[in-house]
């Protein structure tokens, strides 16, 4: 077979060229010149939370029920949803902001596209990158947790893979949305929507709170499954739900990687 | 690996040294009801230097970009090396050097990184990569500057630098989108001097511009667009040749007064070109054609006698300057 039928074959003959680990060399060697400050700010937020919620406000409220039941304190449940929050920040940074200025102002991917590498190759080593960022603010929050003693059983660790499926999921749809906004106004909207979902997804109280038309609501938002996720591991305490919250993400992930796809050639090849 | 074994072997190495390395019949791009490039054709063989002339907005840069294959053309036929950069960009490209209108180095990279990932993005090893580095600074003047960060470069470093990235894969085929815009007359120098070499070398250079004098230099055929459509086509020296005259006068009579004295020129050079600031005379001897001003008793502000240049083609294939 001649090598352009070769690549006709391929479904995405003109968007990928299977070198995505060119992207993500480049995105390490830029890292280590010029973006480790804002990385290591991105691992201290959610301790700072952990430090004044958790601590400081813990010390008022005491021991509450934890997801299997038992009396947890306060910040041992607060913590496994500052982690969900945090790996939620970081690839929506990462894959909106981050997108968005490489594309509009960098200039950097009609660069990279020029030369052998497809939009596909660009977009999976971004998200490949901000799911490496995410694994490694998971290790270091859930080592924080270790050295507070938070932490109870060794199902604990699986905060970590999980804290990379959530940001999976929110990194794909992230890059698909980010491909429809032009301005900065728009990019606005993304915190818009991002801070409520921080607050409410029964991050710092449990959803029995609300009236139920509420918590209907709030258990549509993606980030309320990946804060009950990793509550449940942080514990070993696993339900009928647990599933749920992991298809919850599988299905958001695909979807996104599909979004992304799609307006790749809109958004590159035009 | 250089990704060679990406295309047929038989266009790459095989074919006739001067074979056509880049076909365009009838290509056409149109952005909802406007047509950027209106059916242009043309076809450039191995080795050529090949200019596409014209002001903003011709449709010079969208057809650098069709070319690369990172736009997708509406209608007509392309084909970059024998194939079809739509349906084969990565393969396309990994033959080609690109040096866009405006620098798009990587600023979170050092001088010296900035070719070497770039040439990872083409699948290049390092083993490969490290020594061509260094010889593209080399090329570029730029070895003392390898360990800088490229926001402390000069314009004129920058492009260089740009240049050298381009150049990275080997490509056979170098696209430069109005390379020296924006440059003092130096750098423009010394980067027109590096453009001789590659071509020296037998890369096949491809260049927009809308400076004349850049045409007349790097080109030995060129294409005159204006609104998406060639106007004329021919080297450098046939263009002025079948277009305008040998020698031009151009003579400045105040901006109040160029039009009103078009009239009394009348007859003087084979032809009579008044613009707002000024009126140029198109004669095949200039200098005679300047006495007869002077004995119609007509004073200039200044008058100056030069050769024909593209900039006067152009005007009178289209009626407008270059640069408005």
């Amino acid at each position: 077979m001649s090598a352009p039928a070769q690549a006709r074959s391929r479904t995405f003959g003109p968007l990928y060229s299977r070198n995505a680990r060119a992207v993500i060399a480049r995105g390490l060697m830029a890292t280590r010149s010029t973006n480790w400050l804002v990385m290591v700010s991105g691992f201290f937020e959610p301790v700072l939370f952990l430090i004044s919620m958790g601590v400081g406000l813990g010390s008022i409220v005491g021991d509450v029920q934890g997801p299997d039941g038992t009396r947890i304190s306060y910040a041992a449940y607060i913590a496994p949803a500052l982690l969900a929050v945090s790996a939620m920040n970081g690839a929506v940074y990462d894959s909106t902001w981050n997108v968005f200025f490489k594309m509009n102002f960098a200039k950097l991917y009609q660069g990279m596209l020029y030369t052998s590498l497809g939009p596909l190759d660009v977009a999976l080593g971004e998200i490949f990158l901000a799911l490496l960022r995410g694994m490694l603010y998971a290790t270091g929050f859930t080592a924080v947790m270790g050295v507070m003693g938070l932490i109870t059983t060794p199902w604990a660790l699986l905060m970590i893979p999980a804290s990379v499926l959530i940001a999976f999921g929110f990194a794909s749809l992230g890059m698909g949305i980010t491909s429809f906004l032009k301005t900065f106004q728009q990019m606005d909207w993304i915190n818009f929507i991002l801070l409520p979902m921080f607050l409410f997804s029964a991050t710092f109280y449990p959803l029995s709170v609300y009236p139920e038309p509420i918590q209907w609501f709030i258990q549509a938002m993606p980030l309320w499954h990946g804060v009950e996720l990793l509550r449940q591991i942080s514990v070993g305490s696993f339900t009928a739900a647990t599933p749920v919250h992991i298809g919850y993400y599988l299905v958001m992930t695909a979807a996104g990687m599909l979004l992304t796809t799609l307006r790749l050639r809109s958004l590159f090849l035009k | 690996m250089h990704n060679h074994a990406l295309t047929p072997t038989g266009t790459l190495t095989g074919g006739p040294p001067n074979g056509t390395v880049i076909s365009a019949e009838n290509l056409t791009k149109t952005y909802g009801d406007v047509a950027a490039v209106d059916g242009i054709s043309f076809a450039v063989p191995a080795g050529e230097s090949f200019g596409l002339l014209g002001p903003n907005g011709a449709g010079k840069s969208t057809t650098m970009k069709m070319i690369g294959g990172v736009t997708r053309r509406t209608a007509g036929q392309l084909s970059i090396m024998g194939l079809d950069p739509d349906t084969h960009g990565p393969e396309v490209r990994a033959h080609l050097g690109v040096v866009p209108q405006q620098d798009n180095l990587d600023e979170e990279l050092r001088v010296r990184d900035n070719l070497l990932v770039y040439g990872r993005y083409f699948g290049l090893p390092m083993s490969y990569l490290r020594p061509k580095a260094d010889e593209l600074l080399e090329f570029a003047q730029l070895t003392d500057k390898a360990k800088s960060k490229v926001d402390a470069l000069s314009g004129g470093m920058k492009r260089r630098l740009t240049i050298a990235r381009s150049l990275i894969n080997e490509p056979r085929i170098l696209l430069l989108d109005e390379p020296t815009t924006g440059l003092d007359p130096q750098a423009r120098h010394i980067l027109w001097d590096r453009l001789f070499r590659l071509k020296e070398q037998g890369v096949t250079l491809i260049l927009t511009t809308h400076y004349m004098d850049e045409a007349e230099q790097l080109c030995d055929r060129l294409i005159v667009v204006d609104k998406g459509r060639i106007m004329a086509e021919g080297s450098p020296a046939q263009l002025i040749r079948e277009h305008s005259t040998r020698e031009v006068v151009e003579l400045r009579f105040g901006s109040e007064r160029n039009a009103t004295i078009g009239s009394r020129l009348e007859g003087i050079g084979e032809r009579l070109e008044v613009l707002p600031d000024r009126v140029l005379m198109y004669a095949h001897d200039g200098e005679s054609a300047l006495e007869q001003v002077s004995a119609r008793g007509l004073r200039p502000l200044t008058s100056l006698v030069r050769r024909s240049s593209l900039e006067d083609v152009f005007l009178r294939l289209t009626g407008r300057s270059l640069i408005d």
